[in-house]
């Protein structure tokens, strides 16, 4: 670790011990955010997400492929995640490392086991689906990664509009209806440093963290949970912050109207 | 194939209560080149957990002055399901549960005692029947014991869910895909601290805090079974002790 990164990180501890935070937020505030949808023309929807400093885009693609074999009736969703090398000089080039899978996976997670995607409205015919690619790409890494490209993942399938669909064959040109999104989900991400936990931390405050808490909510489920880092959470600690994931994830939802 | 009805009669589909867990066994020591070793039949489960270490930290740059570098590779066997034969090596989803595990074990294990070195715990499973993160984590625990890797906790895991509007603990393979929600806790069992959690689901709050009671029920029968596993194999009898064996 770098000694700048050291230092950073007593700092932070030690002002957590006064009750503050680096930047003077309450423990359970969000940095502002800004969500602009359609940045892309190229992309059947998209997004930007500004939260703080950190910045993400995500992309959404619509194809026609074939279903798995397991799940004939079932179209495809896949989501991916890149660090780009520009984006934090910590973010290396080459294939997603572990972090960058698992960041993927917790988007994906949640939006998948809420149905928000309704995967059989994607059969077109037999053995014919629509395939719905969501790549997140994280352009400047200043803390929660995961909200941030939660968010961006969501309101770029928000934005997302079918390609026309004729004789086997898309036309990349017409767009008409929207994709079907029938669930805002949205992520909640706690950081535990030292005794206390934060919601949307910074880059500062993900070095000091120990443990890492995701929470993915609808307005009335948790739909996806993922602890990271080699700290521990209480079970009080846990049920404590399902209700403020539920309350923070309604300011968070607004953002996508 | 067609979702089966998972609760009949008020019984699981394998004729289980909501709390039951599925026959577990645990042996440790089971490998002879590996400094510690385990092998753990859980329902259709058969896992085995190895633990090289502490060694040489490949590669180099890794390496951490202050503390031993945790390494941990847990992969799907080709052959381990019923489904068609499966790539090998490391997958999108066993790069995510590797890391997982990974960080269970970073918060027991006293890495800061072995400066500069590597633990590499190595999780096979060669035959999957749903939970076998779980069966994993518990079975590793055990060979990191095995090769007397000083440790504040022997961590323990069980996943536990949602079928039918039903919580359940123990999930097995058909639950696993056809029930309404999973979610893969460990623990540390000596101040029950949460060291793994993972949900997919549609959960409320409700139903959270019942499922995560229902795991801490069923974690000191799993808890029992690693001791017990572990005493068996270290355990010298009385008149070998004698005889200076």
């Amino acid at each position: 670790m770098d000694i700048l990164d050291e230092i950073k990180k007593d700092y932070v501890l030690d002002l957590m011990k006064k009750e503050k935070r680096p930047d003077d937020r309450g423990f359970f505030d969000y940095r502002p955010c800004t969500v602009e949808k359609g940045i892309f023309e190229s992309a059947e929807g998209s997004a930007r997400v500004k939260l703080g400093k950190t910045q993400v885009v995500a992309g959404v693609k619509i194809d026609v492929g074939t279903p798995f074999k397991d799940r004939p009736d079932e179209g495809v969703l896949s989501t991916t995640a890149e660090l780009l090398p520009l984006a934090s000089p910590t973010f290396e080039p080459g294939p997603p490392n572990a972090a960058a899978i698992e960041l993927a996976r917790i988007v994906d997670r949640g939006i998948r086991s809420s149905n928000a995607i309704d995967l059989n409205s994607l059969l077109i015919e037999k053995d014919k689906v629509l395939m719905v690619f969501v790549d997140i790409y994280v352009l400047d890494h200043d803390g929660n990664l995961i909200d941030a490209s939660a968010l961006a993942a969501m309101a770029a399938l928000l934005n997302a509009k079918l390609p026309k669909y004729e004789d086997g064959r898309i036309i990349r040109t017409e767009r008409n209806d929207n994709l079907k999104v029938s669930q805002k989900v949205v992520t909640c991400t706690f950081s535990k440093i030292g005794s206390r936990i934060v919601l949307d931390p910074g880059l500062d405050e993900e070095k000091a963290m120990s443990a890492r808490l995701t929470l993915a909510t609808t307005p009335e489920y948790v739909c996806a949970m993922q602890k990271g880092g080699s700290g521990a959470f209480t079970k009080d600690e846990l049920m404590n912050l399902i209700d403020v994931s539920f309350e923070k994830g309604n300011e968070l939802r607004k953002f996508l109207d | 194939m067609e979702k089966p009805k998972l609760i009949i009669d008020g019984k699981r589909i394998d004729g289980r209560s909501m709390d039951e867990l599925r026959p577990l066994k645990i042996q440790a020591g089971v490998l002879n080149k590996a400094d510690g070793s385990a092998y753990v039949e859980w329902g259709g489960n058969k896992v085995l957990a190895a633990v090289y270490g502490p060694r040489e930290c490949i590669p180099r740059h890794d390496a951490s002055p202050y503390r031993a570098i945790i390494h941990c590779r847990y992969l799907m066997a080709p052959f381990s399901t019923l489904d068609e034969h499966g790539r090998s090596g490391p997958n999108r989803r066993s790069t995510e549960v590797s890391k997982v595990i990974k960080e269970v074990f970073e918060n027991v294990v006293m890495t800061e005692k072995f400066p500069k070195t590597a633990i590499d715990i190595f999780i096979e499973v060669l035959q999957a029947d749903g939970g076998t993160r779980c069966a994993g984590i518990t079975a590793a625990a055990v060979a990191l014991a095995d090769a007397g890797i000083p440790m504040k906790d022997l961590p323990c895991a069980v996943a536990v869910g949602k079928i039918e509007n039903e919580i359940a603990a123990d999930f097995g393979k058909l639950e696993d895909n056809y029930g309404d929600g999973d979610m893969p806790i460990a623990i540390a069992p000596r101040n029950n601290e949460l060291l793994l959690l993972q949900m997919d689901g549609m959960f409320t709050k409700d139903e959270l805090r019942k499922a995560l009671e229902l795991a801490f029920n069923v974690f000191p029968k799993i808890s029992a079974l690693q001791v017990e596993a572990l005493r068996a194999h270290y355990a010298v009898k009385k008149d070998e002790l004698s005889r200076g064996d």
